[in-house]
């Protein structure tokens, strides 16, 4: 195993022992904010799929965490409290909207592509805007988290925290497996050289869509997981900003790396909590006008740090 | 359906399209020439807007704050150019995008530092406060005709320009066919500083306009931003002719949208499935007109680029 | 087989004023290697890039194997038995040598939709990939990552991947450019030994190569053949002889 692997392995070990670490410590925050960051690590690795191993610059990626909070947030509302069916529908209707969405935008390429996928999650905001009976610009809370009836209770916050560190490890193998199969190859592929891939049979196409609607549904489910934990959405879930966040994270990570969106969405989030000052001492010039540093390291990360944090760690790019 | 209130509203959709025109003839120069996808557009409007509210208030007239702001936000863009952007024109895209996303919570942090948080309403310049009293009954504000001849007369400044200077042919060249140009032994480095500068002209310029029509506050930039990428796509990356004519298509197409699908619909559905269905529709117009343009033309409706 | 495998008609490309292609007729029958060549500017590239299907022609009709294919995207073409090798190198920088090859392969084994098993693993494709590597000579570099090989090499991989679609026709574009006396001599070996095998596109500048491999030479200037036949009638024609030492440096 590489030693990118050996890290990511630990890291998901350490994450394994926070509880009962916060436990001890008395301090449940650290709880919450680490099942924050594994939510969002879902779904750096999701992009990640498209972004950093398709080459597909999605701006658009955050529409699917909106579509999985609004599954939840809508089913719920009409009573329906079944997590099954909830998450289900979650993972469902993001990959259906990402079929259609990829079927359209996919046929384009470069800035275009870049521009389209962000207008249609912009679309999608101003929907889940302008529909008021689910609360509209303010969004609505979640009366009952997702039901699964005695299996697991997500009020708990300890059990909740442990089926959100399976799924991640369960999504970072799926990924894994998929980058390294022939699909995945065919999609690093084109990826690396598309000129290259049509010479020699492969239209990139029909694999960059199948990579697509995998990753928005992987989305479409860390979305469900993220309303569960806020207990409340807004469409501010779907905002462009919080996609451009995601890409962030996969970027600062590394991307195509598997231990990447870990890093990354981890490095991402402690970062913006640091800065805004609600666990450390309180820094009112900084806590503020955090924005204003986050900007700033952001436009200084890619400049200067390429690789990501995954590239500190030495090991052959994967 | 009334007549006043249609001529009404074509007119404020040809002022928003003349609006999204000043911004998309920057940024589809930049994307042309440079390869450069620079989200940081929307915060040169914005400082526009700021600096026009600032000068006007340091110096009491509105047109002396305009002309300062207009200058200032060139100074800006510059400098945003060669501090940051340079560096960016080698890189792929995604490295592109999340830079100038960093640039822009920069620039609306700083401008919440300054201003505040909260949006600042400026009101109409008093020799432009009047309204105008058309023939049927229309009566309409002198400001937005104002928007409306500005923008047309920039229009037809840049048509002039690219069409008929030197430095227009170098433009329309760079836009089809980048590296040709710079085998050419053109300065391409003072090309792209004056491209990026011309279109951060018009983006301040734009904002100057903007202040009194529309709120300015932080975020005012991304909000524009992403219907003027709209009518990019639609119009063709690089092409000014597509940006004119895709500005005017989705601006007419939104305005006119937010105004009246509401009452068509209601004409056939019950009043309150209009009231929800209505707006929700009305803001995802111009996204369908989009998808449409790209499903029939993928490299929108005038591209710059030919051939190969 | 009477009719040629490869069948040109007209075929016309301009770019705005630019007649790049002009109304040429071309074919090359089975088993022959069909040489193009002419001064630099010709449109020897943008004939290949349409026969291979990376641009569309505004006239004419391209014929492969008595189908119609003018209108046919480069993947499918090369289903169908066109191979292409790029006159600027065009292999997968972060792939291992033997990796490209084993794409080229896979490309060619049904479809990719296989979302499980570790594809480098496969011996289903790192079998043969490592059988075309032989061919080329490039076996003792098939874990070398390609980016790493030298400009010879790589183009040799290029042969190597179009060798592994199993194709029925080579294009080959400038197969020895960028590089020595002696790489070059070693390329033109290998295509020597795949001559008669494999029916070959050759778009050359050096003359060596040219003269050595081809069985029947086209000269194409500003867009337009001049010429065409067995390279002792090409070397005596006069046109031909003008067209390069008067517009050539």
């Amino acid at each position: 195993m590489s030693a990118r692997r050996w890290v990511l392995a630990g890291l998901l070990l350490a994450l394994a022992a926070v509880p009962p670490l916060a436990a001890w410590l008395n301090e449940p925050f650290y709880l919450d904010l680490l099942r924050r960051v594994m939510i969002f690590a879902i779904a750096a690795v999701s992009l990640n799929l498209i972004l950093g191993y398709g080459g597909m610059v999605s701006f658009g990626h955050a529409a699917y965490l909106g579509i999985g909070a609004y599954a939840v947030g809508v089913l719920g509302y009409y009573g329906i409290d079944s997590g099954w069916l909830q998450w289900a529908v979650a993972i469902g209707a993001s990959a259906l909207v990402a079929l259609a969405i990829g079927a359209i935008s996919l046929r384009t390429s470069g800035i275009y592509f870049i521009m389209i996928t962000l207008a249609f999650t912009q679309m999608l905001y101003y929907l889940g805007i302008s529909i008021e009976e689910y609360g509209g610009d303010d969004g609505m809370r979640l009366k009952l988290r997702s039901q699964f009836a005695g299996l697991i209770d997500l009020d708990h916050p300890a059990a909740f925290y442990y089926l959100v560190l399976a799924i991640l490890a369960a999504s970072l193998l799926l990924v894994d497996r998929l980058v390294n199969s022939r699909f995945g190859l065919a999609l690093q592929a084109a990826r690396s050289n598309e000129a290259r891939s049509r010479a020699i049979g492969f239209s990139p196409y029909p694999y960059r869509l199948a990579a697509f609607v995998i990753a928005g549904a992987m989305c479409g489910l860390a979305g469900a997981l993220l309303v569960n934990h806020t207990a409340y959405l807004t469409p501010d879930f779907m905002n462009w900003t919080r996609s451009g966040e995601l890409m962030f994270m996969v970027i600062l990570g590394g991307v195509a790396t598997s231990a990447g969106p870990l890093l990354g969405a981890a490095a991402f989030l402690l970062l913006e909590d640091f800065l805004s000052g609600t666990t450390l001492l309180p820094k009112a010039w900084l806590a503020d006008h955090w924005q204003l540093y986050l900007g700033a390291i952001l436009v200084l990360v890619v400049l200067f740090a390429r690789r990501g944090l995954a590239g500190l760690i030495p090991g052959r790019h994967e | 359906m009334d007549l006043v209130l249609i001529a009404e509203q074509a007119l404020n959709g040809l002022q928003l399209g003349v609006m999204l025109f000043l911004l998309a003839a920057g940024l589809t120069l930049v994307f042309g020439i440079m390869n450069l996808v620079n989200l940081a557009h929307g915060s040169l409007y914005m400082v526009g807007a700021y600096l026009s509210v600032a000068f006007t208030q340091w110096t009491g007239s509105w047109f002396a704050g305009a002309v300062l702001a207009f200058a200032g936000t060139l100074v800006v863009g510059m400098a945003v150019e060669l501090v940051a952007l340079r560096r960016l024109y080698e890189r792929d895209h995604l490295a592109q995008v999340l830079a100038t996303f960093g640039l822009i919570l920069f620039f609306n942090e700083l401008i919440a530092i300054v201003w505040g948080r909260s949006a600042i309403f400026s009101s109409f310049p008093d020799a432009l406060a009047g309204h105008v009293a058309f023939p049927g009954g229309l009566v309409y504000p002198v400001y937005r005709l104002v928007i409306i001849g500005a923008g047309l007369a920039v229009a037809v400044l840049l048509w002039y320009v690219v069409q008929r200077t030197r430095l227009g042919m170098l433009i329309r060249a760079g836009a089809s066919n980048r590296a040709m140009v710079a085998a050419l032994g053109v300065n391409i480095r003072l090309l792209y500083t004056l491209v990026f500068g011309f279109g951060a002209a018009l983006a301040g310029l734009a904002g100057v306009l903007a202040g009194p029509v529309y709120a300015v506050q932080p975020g005012m930039g991304e909000q524009i931003l992403i219907q003027v990428f709209v009518v990019i796509v639609i119009g063709g990356i690089g092409s000014i002719r597509g940006a004119f004519l895709g500005a005017l298509l989705v601006g007419m197409v939104d305005t006119l949208g937010r105004a009246f699908l509401k009452p068509m619909l209601a004409t056939v559905l019950s009043a309150p499935a209009a009231d929800t269905a209505g707006p929700a529709l009305a803001s995802m117009l111009i996204y369908v007109l989009m998808a449409v343009v790209l499903a029939l033309r993928p490299e929108g409706l005038f591209p710059a680029r030919g051939g190969a | 087989m009477n009719s040629p495998l490869l069948e040109v008609l007209g075929l016309h490309k301009s770019f705005g004023a630019l007649v790049a292609t002009d109304a040429v007729d071309f074919d090359v029958r089975e088993g022959e290697t069909h040489a193009v060549i002419g001064p630099n500017g010709a449109g020897k590239t943008t004939f290949i890039k349409q026969l291979a299907g990376e641009l569309r022609p505004d006239a004419g009709r391209i014929r492969f194997a008595g189908e119609d294919i003018t209108a046919l995207p480069a993947p499918q073409r090369s289903h169908r038995g066109l191979a292409r090798s790029f006159q600027i190198t065009s292999i997968y920088p972060d792939f291992s040598a033997l990796e490209n090859v084993a794409l080229a392969v896979q490309a060619h084994s049904g479809h990719s939709f296989r979302f499980w098993g570790r594809a480098r693993a496969d011996a289903s494709l790192t079998g043969p990939a490592l059988g075309f590597l032989k061919e080329v000579n490039l076996q003792d570099r098939a874990g070398t990552v390609a980016a790493n090989l030298s400009h010879g090499e790589q183009r040799q991989l290029e042969i190597a991947m179009a060798l592994a679609t199993r194709p029925r026709l080579l294009l080959l574009d400038e197969p020895v450019a960028g590089m020595g006396a002696e790489e070059s001599q070693r390329m033109v070996e290998l295509l020597r030994t795949l001559k008669g095998e494999k029916t070959m596109v050759l778009v050359e500048h050096d003359m060596d190569a040219v003269f050595t491999l081809a069985d029947r030479i086209s000269v194409l200037v500003y867009g337009r053949i001049v010429a065409t036949g067995a390279p002792a009638e090409i070397r005596a024609n006069a046109e031909v002889q003008r067209a390069y030492l008067g517009e050539e440096a």
